[in-house]
């Protein structure tokens, strides 16, 4: 750095010396908003009934505040938000997304058992007996009367409505003998739902009518009691629901099941279903060997591919070198969910490009989309157009560094280019790219984007329980399980994602060492 | 290289500049084929690469407007493209600021200053990274489903879950910024802690001013790299008026409805300024290529 660039700072510098000390009390309101922030933060969610998340957020919040009100440690004032973040976002998902592989979350066990209950206790059932007909109408502007119609005795009934009143207690509702004609239409009264909804109406009898539907009002009661064991009484028939904590569900002596159910524990099950399951075992094995195979000769021909081109791109000989590397690298600059879309209309059995270039010279149309083994075809062609730059760009500066003399020396010997390939170049780029295929493997061993936005990993495997695709691979598989097919299955997608999880442990662990191999090396 | 070449190198230099030629003609061919299709009326013509007709009626839809088709009814949108492109552009924005900023207050301490287990952070941090994120689907959902039944502003469907969302993909960026300041001599913030400064100042006035290059390159690729996210914000982000320009152009291209000439436009509008951003930031993204990172 030269002189110019200090001198600057220096003065600015001493102009903040003159500026910052001045206001401590700026930053004392700026904790104090943070702490309040935070607080009710914690606060809100110990108030729904998320103890432990709750907890974990104090204590988050407690270590931020110490590290910035204290001079405790001069680094975690620039660590902690960073740090944070990665823990937050990271670690805690990949630790929870374990702790949900032993659970039943699912579609239907969506709910804690505290919601689940509540919900349950909130279903209420119309009196029959009570039903009224319920029309609104607006005889002017700034009117709204309600209208209730017994059906059997014709008697009706009418009230005022003042809109956005918060009708905690029923309105009541006097006799009338005159009808207004025509209310509100459906769609009006659909667009008033949430106010009509929170209307009650006391009749002169003294009997209070609830919303039962969106054209009756009706006397309205709970369909559950809860009894002082934790289990439901239905008031209806007096039969008994008992919370069953191994399936997750309430359910009676006969094993009828009440929906919603809840999160429960559920231990290895969903490992087990895995190993033991046969209807799953099947195509989960498939799908797994796929997954190997799909990295592996992902890695194997993008490898050929790219050294290939760098080899040649760095012949003396060969002018324009720069040119072809600029544009050979075009695929990488392309974002991925673009390219791989393009491919997907390209590869179209019908009215794709490449159909019409195949037919045109051989007059085949193959089914990109419709046959397994193409899909897979398809798949790796893809890739390869993807992935193959990243390894043209990689080798090129490893070629670059083997020293001259070494190809000199070959030449002399009347050494042709494929010898000088195998016996010079392949050999001393070899050590530094094995590392990096490591992590291509491992990119690949999860290329989600890839799957999801070319074939979804379909064809479909035919006769299978939980649906699966032929070229899914494990992590496209997962999140088939989890986010689309309608039992939305997280905990069993959980813990498919925690094998995975320990195989890409492995993957990284043994590109960290021979990272720190090579290093020591050099 | 004093190397006496004969005529049968002559013949492999042609052969090696053909063999050349041929696979860019391979390489580029889609690029080249969807320019050619977003001009090409219709969505199901097959012609040929060439168009023999020019029509923007596909640019007209992907720019939000409408055109006359030849049976004489209006044509609309069947995708708000650029809406989508704005919410790309916002979350990738705001993501990357936010990114930098956290990246760069952590890549100083481990880059200045003396603390505990600073090697075991950042190899900790190394490993965590190289887990895919799809890997933990499940419980980013349930993290912001739950959040988002007791605060709606930061649940699933909003812009502000996925941009929180990202926020852990620091550290590599941690790593790339440390590389940096480990390269700036250390003297000149010495000078200014004897003259008075605070650490504070030192970093944000002295160390800042000049990695500034670096920032722009952290940045640059934080927005694409947040740009390009695809199954986060798949699964955060479902309804039409919310989803990024990555989650949404593969509604173009379904089974039922493939609107293929559609697509063409949009990709080449939305592809276009994304490529030469990056090809722009090249330079950078490929000295970090060799450090290990994989793009998505």
């Amino acid at each position: 750095m030269s002189d110019a660039t200090v001198s600057p700072t220096s003065l600015s510098l001493a102009r903040a010396r003159a500026q910052t000390p001045g206001r401590p009390w700026l930053a004392w309101i700026a904790a104090a908003v943070a702490a309040v922030f935070a607080l009710y933060f914690v606060f809100s969610l110990y108030v729904a009934g998320q103890t432990l998340w709750a907890l974990g957020a104090l204590i988050l919040v407690g270590i931020g505040f110490a590290i910035y009100l204290t001079n405790w440690s001069a680094a975690a004032k620039y660590t902690f938000p960073g740090l944070t973040a990665i823990f937050i976002f990271i670690a805690l998902p990949l630790l929870f997304t374990m702790q949900i592989g032993f659970t039943n979350y699912s579609s239907n066990h969506l709910l804690s058992f505290d919601r689940a209950t509540a919900y349950l206790l909130e279903q209420t059932t119309a009196d029959e007996s009570s039903l009224h007909e319920f029309s609104l109408h607006r005889p002017s502007d700034s009117m709204l009367v309600a209208v209730l119609v017994n059906p059997k005795t014709n008697e009706k009934f009418r009230s005022e409505l003042i809109l956005n009143s918060s009708g905690t207690s029923p309105i009541p509702v006097a006799s009338t003998p005159h009808s207004l004609g025509d209310g509100l239409s459906i769609r009006e009264r659909i667009a008033m739902r949430d106010y009509v909804q929170r209307l009650q109406f006391a009749l002169p009898t003294g009997e209070v009518l609830s919303y039962a539907s969106l054209r009756e009002f009706a006397k309205v009661t709970p369909v559950w009691k809860q009894n002082a064991d934790g289990s439901l009484t239905r008031a209806e028939d007096g039969a008994v629901y008992k919370p069953n904590d191994k399936t997750g569900f309430y359910e009676n002596e006969a094993g009828d099941r009440l929906t919603p159910g809840y999160t429960v524990n559920v231990g290895f099950a969903n490992y087990a279903r895995m190993v033991s399951d046969e209807n799953f075992r099947g195509p989960f094995i498939s799908i797994f060997l796929w997954t190997l195979t799909f990295a592996l000769l992902s890695v194997f021909f993008v490898t050929a591919v790219g050294t290939t081109l760098a080899v040649v791109l760095n012949w003396e000989a060969l002018k324009g070198a720069t040119i072809y590397r600029t544009l050979l690298f075009l695929p990488y600059a392309v974002p991925g969910f673009i390219s791989i879309l393009v491919f997907k209309g390209l590869f179209n059995q019908n009215f794709g490009e490449i159909n019409t270039i195949l037919n045109a010279l051989f007059g085949i149309k193959p089914a990109w989309f419709a046959d397994p083994y193409l899909a897979k075809v398809m798949l790796l062609i893809v890739n390869v157009w993807l992935g193959f730059p990243y390894i043209m760009v990689l080798c090129t500066g490893l070629i670059k560094s083997i020293p001259a003399d070494l190809y000199e020396a070959s030449a002399i010997a009347g050494a042709g280019p494929l010898t000088n390939f195998f016996k010079i170049t392949l050999p001393l780029i070899i050590k530094p790219l094995a590392p990096l295929l490591v992590g291509v493997f491992a990119f690949n061993f999860n290329n989600f984007v890839l799957i999801a936005l070319l074939t979804d990993g379909r064809p479909d495997f035919l006769n299978t329980k939980v649906p699966a695709g032929t070229n899914d691979i494990l992590v496209s598989y997962t999140y088939r399980i989890a986010f689309k097919d309608s039992g939305s299955d997280f905990g069993l997608a959980a813990a498919i994602s925690t094998v995975v999880f320990f195989m890409v442990a492995v993957m990284a662990l043994l590109h960290l060492r021979m990272m720190k191999a090579n290093q020591e090396k050099r | 290289m004093a190397i006496v070449t004969g005529k049968k190198n002559q013949w492999r230099v042609w052969a090696a500049h053909v063999f050349l030629i041929a696979l860019i003609a391979v390489t580029l061919f889609p690029l080249l084929a969807v320019i050619s299709i977003s001009l090409r009326p219709g969505n199901f013509a097959t012609g040929s690469l060439i168009p023999t007709e020019i029509s923007f009626e596909h640019w007209k839809l992907a720019l939000g407007m409408s055109y006359m088709g030849a049976d004489g009814k209006e044509v609309h949108p069947p995708f708000p493209v650029l809406l989508w492109l704005w919410n790309s552009i916002k979350i990738a924005t705001i993501s990357a600021v936010l990114i930098v900023a956290l990246s760069t207050t952590a890549a100083y301490a481990f880059a200045r200053l003396k603390f505990k287990y600073k090697t075991s952070y950042l190899n900790t941090m190394l490993l965590l990274e190289m887990f895919p994120r799809v890997l933990a689907l499940v419980a980013i959902f349930a993290i912001f489903e739950r959040l988002g039944a007791h605060f709606p502003w930061l649940g699933i469907e909003t812009h502000l879950s996925v941009i929180v969302a990202y926020l852990g993909g620091v550290a590599t960026h941690i790593w790339t910024i440390k590389g940096y300041f480990e390269t700036i001599p250390q003297e000149i913030e010495e000078n200014a802690r004897v003259d008075g400064a605070t650490l504070w100042q030192t970093f944000y006035r002295v160390l800042l001013p000049m990695a500034v290059p670096i920032l722009m390159v952290v940045f640059v690729l934080a927005f694409i790299g947040t740009i390009i996210e695809y199954p986060i914000a798949s699964i955060l982000l479902r309804e039409e008026p919310n989803l990024t320009l990555a989650v949404g152009s593969k509604y173009y291209l379904q089974d039922q409805k493939f609107l293929w000439g559609d697509f063409a436009a949009a990709a080449v509008l939305s592809g276009l300024p994304i490529t030469l951003v990056f090809l722009f930031a090249q330079k950078w993204i490929v000295s970090g290529l060799t450090s290990g990172g994989v793009k998505g």
